[in-house]
């Protein structure tokens, strides 16, 4: 498993340095250590505009109290420079029965130029089995954006899962040189029609509607981009 | 008397082990040995840990009163251990790594010594990690000393386990930490909204979607796994494990269920069983068409096959995933016909812990339940009568929203179930189903008198994260349960999940109170239903550290365990 040459051992280390005690107490089975690697989405988007390969994936170890996190999020139009590419390292930890509080540094490699930020959020299960994920990020540039996702996985039938998505993104201030405007930024929605051939492996095809808004729309249109778009997705997800 | 072909080759497997050991066979020693192996039920050999070659280990037979010596072998790079489940014993040979003892390194022997104080039919495990899954689990029958309140021709030890088809326990345990609902494929879906629409009415399947899904649970998580195949003494369906008997004969077939995670309702259609026995005690007879048999529990049955053919075993599991089957009949190689699996149970409101009618203790008041938003289309709610047991009306129950046409009643409904439980047993047949209210001790163990303190065990667990707990702590965060030597005290378990729990205490017996007074039986292991409170005394008469814990290993793994000290009062001793 090549994923792990780099992250695995060094979240071990981290791990083991950020929860002695529960190092300490790891006889006892039900304070065992488990981690898993998720590819949610990894698919390629056509239709408007370039045709684009998208992947969202993160990664977890730890126990019940304490984890570390990886998210990772970007966009690559095919044979075009890498467009938007995002990493997280996140402290996990449950805050209620459904809920996990989320704290750490988001990177962002793209756009140029590149940007670091302090992220703190909440994730967790909601009612009706909507997957939530809602983070404040603050940027080293001291502008604040938040950033509100939403899933549900509605079956059809024990295999084959209908997958609403959408993600909200809103700056509270303007940074206009990653051409992100005040107020509601992006909008984007999702419909997934995924097959679990097993629980680790899903392929899908579906729909990825993206919109920019407001001033974001206007720094878009100001470069000559399209302020929306709707593509066919066909990929894979998968976890391990 | 005669001894079964099967105790008799457990015998045989036990001397064989003797024999081969170096020291010569003495009366009471046994040499239990774990090893490696393979084990082929699922079409093909999968690795497993055996006890003496086999699935299950061998048949261990003692008398009472006997002084036992029983070395056990670790042939295995891993460690090991055995706790005799059932047994009264001196704490430090109970076998459970961390409290008992530290438990049996690769490649040595841990000799347990200890008298076999009482009869009837038990079982032995591994207690380290998730070693039962894999295989090292056995049965033991301990023969009276004196004469037994019932009579038998011949007896067959049944052991009734699970086998998973593709996972290795650990591999279980973690997809369950990282999905809860990975082995659920009994999922509600479109399809199965669009038949509750058609029986139900759109407005009642959505209200009922939205009940479940407010709670973010579902319906149909009775087995937390599947994917097992199921054993009747180590043998698939298909191996089908036959046992003989003479047309007229007592036969005395004694369960053990040594599965990690399947209850089973047993039944032999054609024929009636009389349950003598429950968790090694005897029992005054209750003649049955069927019985439910929780993870740990045994029970032994006497029947009488009068006619001249073959007879199926029939152990269906709980969650209705599938089957463990063997045969009864007077000549080898002749079978019956094996009942159709019976359609899927699937929970109620009654056992998320929104029971409302025989819930002692419980206050309406305080309920977190918004009544308003509840879904009382699904519910089935005994008699159609909303009349508490205190006589008061249901409050914030709105009458006119309810599915009244989906209700079914049932007058007979099992006290030790909340009334409109999914999981309430029927017999498939027909006729009677056991119930623990059922069960009266054959002779009380122990004098009749007040608890002087009651304790809670509420069982708790997040179903989300696969976390499971005691009074909402698990294992790895919890104080031990400290009880003073010669005290009777009364755990209240209060089962706030939606599984069945079957809680075992080692070293000590749990008094089950169902209203038999004086003659409340003695279990090792007490099966509490969803949405339930039950109550059991015990006498702390054994001193030292014991376990605690639910039966359903990975439940158990995951934190629902309790250490429990029993500690004499040395100060007043002293004085």
């Amino acid at each position: 498993m090549n994923y792990s040459n780099s992250f695995l051992p060094a979240a071990i280390l981290a791990t083991a340095v950020f929860i002695p005690t529960s190092i300490a107490r790891a006889a006892e089975m039900d304070d065992a250590i488990y981690w898993q690697f998720q590819v949610d989405q990894l698919e390629s988007r056509a239709g408007d505009g370039a045709d684009v390969v998208a992947w969202d994936a993160n990664a977890w170890i730890g126990n019940d109290d304490h984890r570390l996190a990886f998210k990772s999020e970007g966009e690559n139009p095919i044979g075009k420079r890498l467009e938007k590419a995002e990493l997280q390292f996140l402290y996990r930890r449950p805050i209620s029965t459904f809920f996990d509080l989320n704290a750490g540094i988001r990177h962002d490699l793209r756009p140029d130029p590149d940007r670091t930020y302090a992220v703190i959020g909440v994730q967790g299960l909601a009612k009706q089995f909507v997957e939530t994920d809602a983070n404040l990020f603050l940027s080293e540039t001291g502008d604040l954006s938040a950033r509100l996702e939403a899933e549900v996985d509605w079956r059809l039938t024990q295999r084959l899962i209908l997958q609403p998505t959408a993600e909200i993104n809103v700056a509270f201030s303007e940074d206009r040189r990653i051409h992100s405007g005040a107020g509601i930024n992006t909008v984007e929605a999702g419909l997934r029609l995924k097959y679990e051939i097993r629980r680790e492996f899903a392929p899908y095809v579906g729909l990825h509607y993206e919109r920019k808004v407001g001033a974001t729309a206007n720094f878009a249109r100001g470069e000559g981009e399209d302020t929306d778009s709707l593509r066919f997705v066909a990929g894979v997800s998968f976890w391990f | 008397m005669r001894h079964s072909i099967h105790s008799l080759i457990g015998l045989a497997a036990v001397l064989a082990a003797t024999l081969a050991g170096a020291p010569p066979a003495q009366a009471g020693t046994y040499n239990l040995e774990i090893a490696r192996g393979a084990i082929d039920v699922a079409g093909r050999p999968q690795d497993a840990m055996t006890i003496n070659g086999g699935i299950p280990g061998p048949v261990l037979r003692f008398t009472e009163g006997e002084d036992l010596t029983i070395n056990v072998t670790n042939k295995m790079d891993v460690d090991t251990s055995i706790h005799w489940h059932g047994l009264i014993l001196p704490y430090q040979q109970d076998g459970v790594p961390g409290i008992s003892f530290p438990g049996i390194k690769p490649g040595e022997t841990f000799t347990y010594t200890f008298p076999a104080q009482q009869s009837g039919t038990y079982w032995y495990h591994s207690h380290s990690g998730l070693q039962e899954q894999s295989g090292v689990y056995g049965s033991i029958i301990i023969d009276p000393k004196t004469r037994e309140p019932f009579r038998y021709d011949r007896e067959y030890v049944v052991v009734l386990s699970d086998w998973h088809k593709t996972d290795t326990p650990k591999t279980i345990l973690s997809n369950l930490k990282i999905m809860a609902d990975y082995y659920n494929y009994q999922q509600r879906t479109l399809g199965t909204l669009l038949d509750d629409v058609k029986k139900m009415g759109f407005g009642a399947a959505l209200a009922d979607r939205m009940a479940w899904g407010d709670m973010r649970m579902m319906p149909s998580d009775i087995a937390d796994v599947s994917g097992y195949v199921f054993l009747m003494n180590g043998r698939n369906p298909d191996q089908n494990w036959t046992g003989l008997f003479k047309p007229g004969e007592r036969v005395r077939l004694r369960f053990v269920n040594a599965a990690a995670m399947t209850f089973f309702d047993v039944r032999i259609p054609g024929l009636k069983m009389t349950v003598v026995q429950a968790d090694g005690n005897n029992v005054r007879p209750v003649p049955v068409d069927e019985f439910r048999i929780a993870v740990a529990e045994t029970y032994d049955v006497i029947i009488r096959p009068t006619e001249d053919k073959a007879y199926t075993l029939f152990a269906e599991s709980m969650a209705r995933t599938g089957h463990a089957r063997g045969t009864l009949t007077p000549e080898m190689g002749r079978t019956a016909a094996v009942p159709d699996a019976r359609p899927k149970q699937f929970l109620t409101m009654a056992d998320m812990g929104m029971a409302h009618g025989d819930m002692p203790g419980m206050d309406h008041g305080a309920m977190k339940m918004d009544h308003g938003k509840m879904s009382h289309g699904a519910m089935k709610m005994p008699g159609g009568d909303h009349m508490m047991p205190d006589g008061t009306m249901m409050k914030g129950m709105d009458h006119g929203k309810m599915g009244h046409g989906a209700m079914a009643s049932n007058p007979k409904d099992d006290p030790f179930y909340a009334p409109g439980s999914g999981l309430m047993p029927k017999a498939a047949e027909g006729g009677k189903f056991l119930s623990y209210a059922d069960l009266k001790a054959f002779r009380p163990l122990y004098p009749d008198r007040e608890a002087t303190r009651v304790i809670e065990v509420r069982l708790t667990g997040n179903m989300e994260r696969y976390i499971w707990s005691i009074n909402d702590v698990k294992y790895s965060d919890a104080e031990p349960i400290k009880l003073k030597f010669g005290e009777r005290v009364r755990f209240k378990f209060i089962n706030e999940t939606m599984m069945t729990h079957p809680m075992h205490l080692h070293g000590m017996w749990q008094i089950l109170d169902n209203g038999s007074g004086k003659y409340n039986p003695a279990k090792h292991t007490i099966s509490i239903a969803p949405g339930t409170t039950v109550e059991a005394d015990i006498e702390a008469d054994a001193e030292g550290q014991w376990a605690f814990h639910c039966h359903l290993m990975y439940h158990m793994a995951s934190g629902m365990f309790r250490k429990v000290v029993v500690e004499r009062e040395t100060a007043e001793i002293a004085r």
